[in-house]
């Protein structure tokens, strides 16, 4: 006779459901300015400590703390901030020209506007980044036109993808921004590998790749960590920790009692955690891994610890699983208000320029929107021409393409 | 050459004509691969360019789409066809569709050799012939030779080509012609005159078939190990079978199976792979299409049967020139 009690499956669950409040203390917060900052040659199982810690820079009233506090210039912060105001009014706008059947399907990156933002600052011109769906920000903060953005989502005439893809599906090569795909974590790998040709040539560009919370599941994830340890590949794995994988909560995707950077340095990579909502945090650590991926020091894995603000999607509606007022807890705030709050308390910038630019931003992406909107929107006005359906299947259309273009009569 | 040689030899080429050439995969750098396809490669080009890989087949595939998107043209191994699945993903949901999905933005000039096919009691995951799996994927090239001169210059055709490319190696026939008469000697490339091979640059073009053994009574469509396995059926039953090796599965060369078939006015479609939506499917849809008032007969289709490949029981499996033949007679015989 056994003496052992039946087993019970463990299935977690987020602490706070729609009517509840979440429990944040799960989250592992260290104090501004606490967490040692490594020179860049260290080694990786040295950072064991740091990919269990936080780094933070801004404290609660905006002051910059700390070995992590950079070295950044007034014009930086203030293109950072101004970068992410837009980012979030572009989001917004999007989302009711999806409301108004416009667009066909919106996704914001409401509160995760510091990452793309300021990881585009630290990076140079010729590294590519290897995006999800959610880094839009990256676009801005290389000044892309928006009018091109807002083409691609109207799927017009003008949409540089030729009505090929789900709006936000961006791909702009110009400006370091790979093609982004519908197929999760399988971009990490490519960045692994860009990063590679680059090594291989002797080159010294570099690749960031990047990955939701939800998607470091994939295989695709455990397979870019192991190829970018055993290649020492010059690559930036950014691990975007918003807490929600549409409806999943991050302990389902094997967050519970570890982090995502742990994973790094199990896989004996340099692995840092860091608050995504510190605007100078993530430039910091961005800067930190930039300057050992170029120095050939190898690969750095950084969890940014933020929260997904928004719907997971204009599909999606996360008052059915989370508690409607959960971004206003979060520990981590947010990363306009706490960059806003540290360049007002320098002089930096004030409310009647936040105002100003607040306005002058909202006018830019309208202007940007009518211009798009000129060149048709989805199902209404000129499309992509149906004959363009037929191109780029391979670099020459083969006979069986001809056929079926004809067989359309286009 | 043997066609292990010819691979290796084309691949030599490549590296020697192009700097963004790079090959690697599972024991492919120092060890120069399982089946020697790389030996030497390493040692005369360098670890940069051609090296070991872990054993990832998404990691591998993967790496290469970054690579290409880069501007490199990796030329990466998977060591059995049957080990492609885990790399599914990054094949079909990316390296074909990346040219289309960013209008050109970004390619993916890569070339994915894979030794497939039977006949070698390789069992159930050393024997498959998966082509169907790629030929119904948008964007890929889908090819394999079936014999040491067009292994180089099909080969080389591929790494050179702006598309991503599936190549498929008949392991059978690496080391000599195989006609499915397994109880005789296998004789080698070196007495064949297929395995006379150029030692420089040439090339074999894709989408075009050849014709293997011309003839007026029927065409056979087929491809790798069938080739000789069909030639062998045409000997032994007298039937003046023309057989089009087909060289580029997917896209093909649709002009020379017409042309044949009307010619002929009979067709038989043979292949490894397991019968149903294998790639026979398309080929029998296609000569119906195209063929249909000049035929006189049912088009046959000789395939492997719709099992997982056997150990034991090979040579029941694999279709022999006994199976080969009898559909032969049936197509003369049909009224």
């Amino acid at each position: 006779m056994s003496q052992s009690k039946p087993l019970s499956l463990h299935v977690p669950e987020p602490t706070g459901r729609p009517g509840c409040k979440t429990d944040f203390s799960y989250l592992r917060v260290s104090a501004a300015g606490a967490v040692p900052r490594p020179q860049v040659d260290v080694s990786p199982s040295e950072t064991g400590e740091i990919a269990s810690a936080l780094i933070r820079v801004l404290d609660e009233h905006g002051n910059a703390l700390g070995p992590w506090a950079p070295d950044a210039s007034d014009e930086l912060l203030r293109f950072g901030l101004r970068t992410m105001m837009k980012t979030r009014i572009f989001d917004a706008r999007m989302v009711i020209a999806q409301r108004k059947k416009k667009i066909s399907f919106y996704m914001t990156s409401l509160g995760e506007e510091a990452l793309g933002t300021a990881q585009a600052l630290a990076l140079q011109d010729g590294d590519m980044c290897f995006p999800t769906y959610r880094q839009q920000s990256l676009l801005m903060a290389r000044e892309v036109p928006l009018k091109e953005m807002i083409c691609q989502l109207l799927s017009n005439e003008c949409d540089p993808l030729k009505g090929r893809q789900l709006p936000v599906m961006y791909s702009v090569r110009r400006a370091g921004f790979f093609t982004i795909s519908g197929n999760l974590a399988t971009q990490f790998v490519q960045a692994v590998g860009w990063g590679m040709a680059s090594a291989i040539k002797g080159d010294t560009k570099i690749a960031s790749g990047w990955i939701g919370d939800g998607a470091t599941a994939e295989s695709d994830f455990a397979t870019a960590l192991t190829f970018a340890h055993v290649y020492q590949a010059p690559v930036i794995l950014n691990v975007v920790n918003n807490q929600w994988a549409i409806s999943t909560f991050q302990a389902l995707a094997g967050g519970e009692s570890v982090t995502f950077a742990a994973r790094g340095v199990g896989a004996g990579i340099a692995s840092l955690r860091v608050d995504g909502n510190d605007f100078l945090a993530v430039y910091a650590a961005s800067r930190w891994a930039a300057e050992r991926a170029r120095s050939n020091l190898g690969p750095t894995l950084i969890e940014w610890v933020t929260y997904r603000a928004g719907p997971h999607s204009t599909s999606d509606d996360p008052s059915k699983y989370r508690p409607a007022d959960d971004w206003t807890n979060f520990p981590l705030g947010d990363p306009v208000a706490r960059l806003r709050r540290h360049l007002t308390s320098r002089g930096l910038w004030s409310d009647e320029e936040h105002d100003a630019t607040h306005k002058a931003l909202e006018a830019e992406v309208a202007a940007a929107q009518k211009e798009a909107e000129s060149h048709g929107t989805l199902g209404h006005g000129t499309g992509p021409s149906a004959a363009s359906m037929f191109e780029d299947v391979y670099k020459e259309m083969p006979e069986h393409l001809r056929v079926q273009r004809q067989q359309l009569g286009v | 050459m043997t066609m292990i040689q010819a691979l290796r030899s084309a691949m030599d080429v490549m590296l020697a004509r192009d700097d963004n050439v790079v090959i690697y995969g599972q024991d492919v750098g120092y060890f120069g691969g399982v089946f020697r396809c790389t030996d030497g490669l390493q040692a005369k080009y360098g670890k940069s360019r051609v090296f070991d890989a872990p054993i990832s087949e998404g990691g591998i595939v993967g790496t290469a789409v970054g690579m290409a998107a880069y501007g490199l043209r990796p030329v990466v191994e998977i060591q059995f066809a049957d080990y492609f699945y885990p790399a599914s993903d990054q094949i079909v949901s990316e390296a074909a569709r990346l040219r289309y999905r960013s209008a050109g933005d970004f390619t993916a000039s890569m070339t994915i050799r894979m030794p497939c096919g039977g006949g070698i009691y390789g069992g159930q995951t050393h024997s498959q012939s998966p082509e169907a799996m790629f030929t119904h994927v948008c964007g890929l090239r889908t090819v394999m030779p079936s014999n040491p001169y067009d292994a180089k210059g099909l080969l080389i055709s591929a790494i050179e080509n702006d598309d991503p490319v599936i190549f498929l190696e008949p392991k059978r026939l690496y080391n000599g012609p195989f006609d499915g008469h397994h109880d005789k000697p296998v004789v080698p490339w070196s007495q064949h005159k297929l395995g006379e091979v150029p030692e420089g640059y040439y090339t074999v073009p894709l989408d075009s078939a050849s014709v293997f053994r011309p003839g007026q009574d029927l065409t056979v469509i087929t491809y790798g190990t069938m080739v000789f396995v069909s030639e062998a059926a045409a000997l032994e039953t007298g039937i003046d079978a023309e057989i089009i090796d087909l060289r580029s599965i997917w896209p093909l060369d649709l002009d020379t199976i017409v042309n044949s078939v009307k010619k002929t006015g009979r067709c038989v479609v043979v292949h490894e792979a397991t019968r149903t939506s294998g790639f026979g499917a398309e080929l029998v849809a296609l000569v119906q299409e195209h063929c249909f008032y000049h035929l006189e007969a049912p088009i046959e289709r000789v395939t492997g049967w719709d099992t997982p490949y056997p150990h034991a029981q090979e040579w029941a499996y694999f279709p022999g020139p006994d199976r080969v033949g009898a559909a032969f007679k049936r197509a003369m015989e049909a009224a």
